[in-house]
């Protein structure tokens, strides 16, 4: 498979899971889908028969909350049968909202945010102490960066020259309320210099970029390595792009979903088949024109420097 | 008891490498010893608990077998939610070393009292939690929970503490030692202590004993899993209960024996001894915090006498 198909596959379960479920989240399962379908191809290194190979990539996903693109990604490569899919957030199911190791080819918990890093740091050193070659992958939501725990990982890495973790982090200047930057305003790049890490910049949904600053880490001073995926919060389907409503909508039944599926059949790569509406949904349910309940252009939220600074 | 821990650390580091100590930046003049030893299996993590609590987990769920060190609720309650999520919920081999439990660091303040860490510890599963008594006990639960699955609280007192326990032949984790036999009088009491109060106990259950009171006495170092089978047994046998920590009597090692008493058939009745849930805003050294609130051997006596009615 290559990385373009598994990145809309994740995209195509994600609108499914979220849809069937009512769940949260898919603006974020969109903005990492392609970071998960790069990841998920070209680079971590996996047995599928052997889930806990020594010798395995080890990888977490510390943004939890887009938990339905890592388990997308793990069950189009095998782990367990695409079908389970369709339980995400059902009783008895073993796919929680929020990442959760009791599958095969998960081995991290997450979903409290600010934890991965400090845990695939702890992985990176054991790995060098123990002499096992592995890569030690987390990948961060750029909200995410906001816990303290992240930027305590991050001096840790850098001093203990941690040049086997790589942290990704999908910048998609989004987070649950509100712009990053209307939040907490940060410089995301200036932050990790600040740290000492090697950084590389790339478009989080330029393949290409992805897999040439991921296949090769290793650099002349040891650090490790943070990728500043720059993405959009519900790329791919235009009416939750760039929108912090879709953070917490799920696409509807009617024009929500419809049109959801329909804008990704328009990308659908060859070869790919998409296992719950193969031939995309009937045209029959148009998005409404001046349809204000699904955008968020409305959506004020006062916040005290904005009323300091207009004052 | 920290020296005795250490100690025992790099006995167990020297044959197995695997052994790992992680600090949060403190052990000055305690953790020398290791990192001389054993530099390779130490890490200095700097002042930052939940990071290092991550990386412990990281290093125990790729074959570590690892202690994190750091003082009062430094350890614990700073990083609650990565003992939690990370290590207990991964069962990583991860134990974390708390040096002064109580009022170890009595006159440093409110800051430096942990006195509602076995509360929070207690109430995560799969989070063993011992508070060894004496320095026997800690070296003793040290070698077993290095080699033993999942997380675990180890609660010490400081240096200094003297040996309790005459003997015990084997350390079982969920166990408790019996200090002294109730000598053949009329008052029936048993008094149960876990922590490094085991000594004002020892020296209170002295004192009840030369005024004719005597009571049977056990040191609990295991507060989770609580070992039920002494707590029935001595619900039959006694017709009181007494429970003594340095520690807030809600949620602690008091509640631990209610939790059970109120589910066994027996007579005894139960009296906790302990802080009576406030902040010390007093400052003075441990010592002087426990006479303050009644935990020296003094208060319990004062306390065991009140309730019986002598």
């Amino acid at each position: 498979m290559t990385s373009k198909q598994l990145a809309w596959l994740i995209r195509r379960h994600g609108v499914e899971m979220t849809h069937l479920s009512g769940g949260s989240h898919i603006g974020a399962i969109l903005s990492v889908a392609d970071i998960m379908g790069v990841l998920y191809t070209d680079i971590l290194k996996f047995d599928v028969n052997n889930p806990e190979w020594d010798g395995r990539d080890r990888f977490i996903l510390s943004k939890g909350h887009a938990g339905a693109s890592v388990y997308a990604a793990i069950a189009e490569n095998g782990f367990f049968d695409t079908e389970e899919l369709k339980t995400h957030y059902q009783n008895g199911s073993r796919l929680s909202g929020h990442v959760s190791h009791h599958l095969p080819g998960i081995d991290f918990s997450t979903g409290s945010l600010g934890h991965g890093l400090p845990v695939a740091a702890g992985r990176a050193l054991a790995g060098k102490q123990n002499g096992v070659n592995f890569r030690s992958f987390v990948v961060m939501g750029d909200g995410e960066c906001n816990e303290g725990s992240v930027w305590e990982a991050a001096e840790f890495a850098n001093h203990y020259k941690l040049d086997n973790l790589v942290a990704i982090v999908d910048y998609n200047h989004m987070q649950s309320l509100d712009y990053c930057n209307n939040t907490l305003e940060v410089e995301m790049i200036k932050r990790w210099r600040g740290f000492g890490w090697n950084i590389i910049e790339v478009n989080g949904h330029d393949h290409g970029e992805l897999k040439s600053a991921l296949i090769n880490t290793s650099n002349s001073e040891n650090k490790p390595t943070v990728v500043i995926a720059n993405t959009v919060k519900g790329k791919g389907i235009s009416f939750m792009e760039m929108d912090i409503l879709w953070h917490y909508r799920f696409p509807h039944e009617g024009w929500e979903y419809n049109c959801a599926v329909n804008e990704l059949h328009k990308v659908k790569p060859e070869g790919v088949i998409d296992p719950y509406t193969p031939n995309g949904c009937p045209e029959t349910i148009a998005q409404p024109e001046n349809c204000r309940h699904t955008v968020s252009e409305t959506y004020n939220p006062t916040y005290y420097t904005r009323e300091v600074e207009s004052k | 008891m920290r020296d005795t821990v250490i100690k025992t650390l790099i006995e167990l580091g020297k044959k197995d490498k695997d052994i790992e100590l992680i600090t949060g930046d403190l052990g000055f003049g305690v953790l020398k010893p290791f990192w001389e030893t054993l530099p390779n299996q130490f890490i200095n993590a700097g002042i930052a608990e939940q990071n290092m609590t991550g990386v412990a987990a990281g290093l125990a769920l790729e074959g570590k077998k690892v202690f994190t060190y750091s003082i009062g609720n430094f350890p614990t309650l700073r990083c609650l939610e990565q003992i939690r999520n990370d290590c207990a919920y991964h069962n990583a081999n991860v134990n974390i070393i708390c040096v002064g439990g109580g009022y170890v660091y009595g006159s440093l303040g409110m800051s430096h009292h942990a006195t509602e860490d076995i509360a929070c510890l207690r109430a995560l599963p799969d989070v063993t939690v011992i508070c060894p008594g004496d320095p026997l006990e800690a070296k003793l639960a040290t070698e077993v929970i290095a080699h033993t699955d999942g997380t675990t609280y180890l609660r010490l007192g400081r240096g200094g503490e003297k040996v309790v326990n005459n003997s015990i032949k084997k350390f079982t984790i969920g166990k408790a030692y019996k200090i002294r036999d109730a000598k053949d009088m009329p008052n029936k009491i048993a008094i149960f202590s876990t922590g490094a109060i085991l000594e004002e106990t020892s020296k209170a259950c002295d004192i009840l004993e030369e005024q004719g009171i005597a009571a049977e006495q056990y040191s609990f170092p295991t507060v989770k899993p609580i070992d039920k089978g002494v707590i029935s047994d001595c619900a039959k046998r006694f017709d009181y209960i007494f429970t003594v920590e340095e520690h807030n009597i809600q949620g602690g090692f008091g509640s631990a024996i209610a939790e059970v008493l109120c589910e066994c058939e027996g007579i005894a009745k139960l009296h906790r001894i302990g802080i009576n849930d406030f902040y010390c805003i007093e400052v003075g050294s441990q010592s002087y915090l426990r006479e303050q609130v009644g935990i020296n051997a003094e208060g319990i006596v004062d306390k065991v006498k009140g309730v019986i009615g002598e």
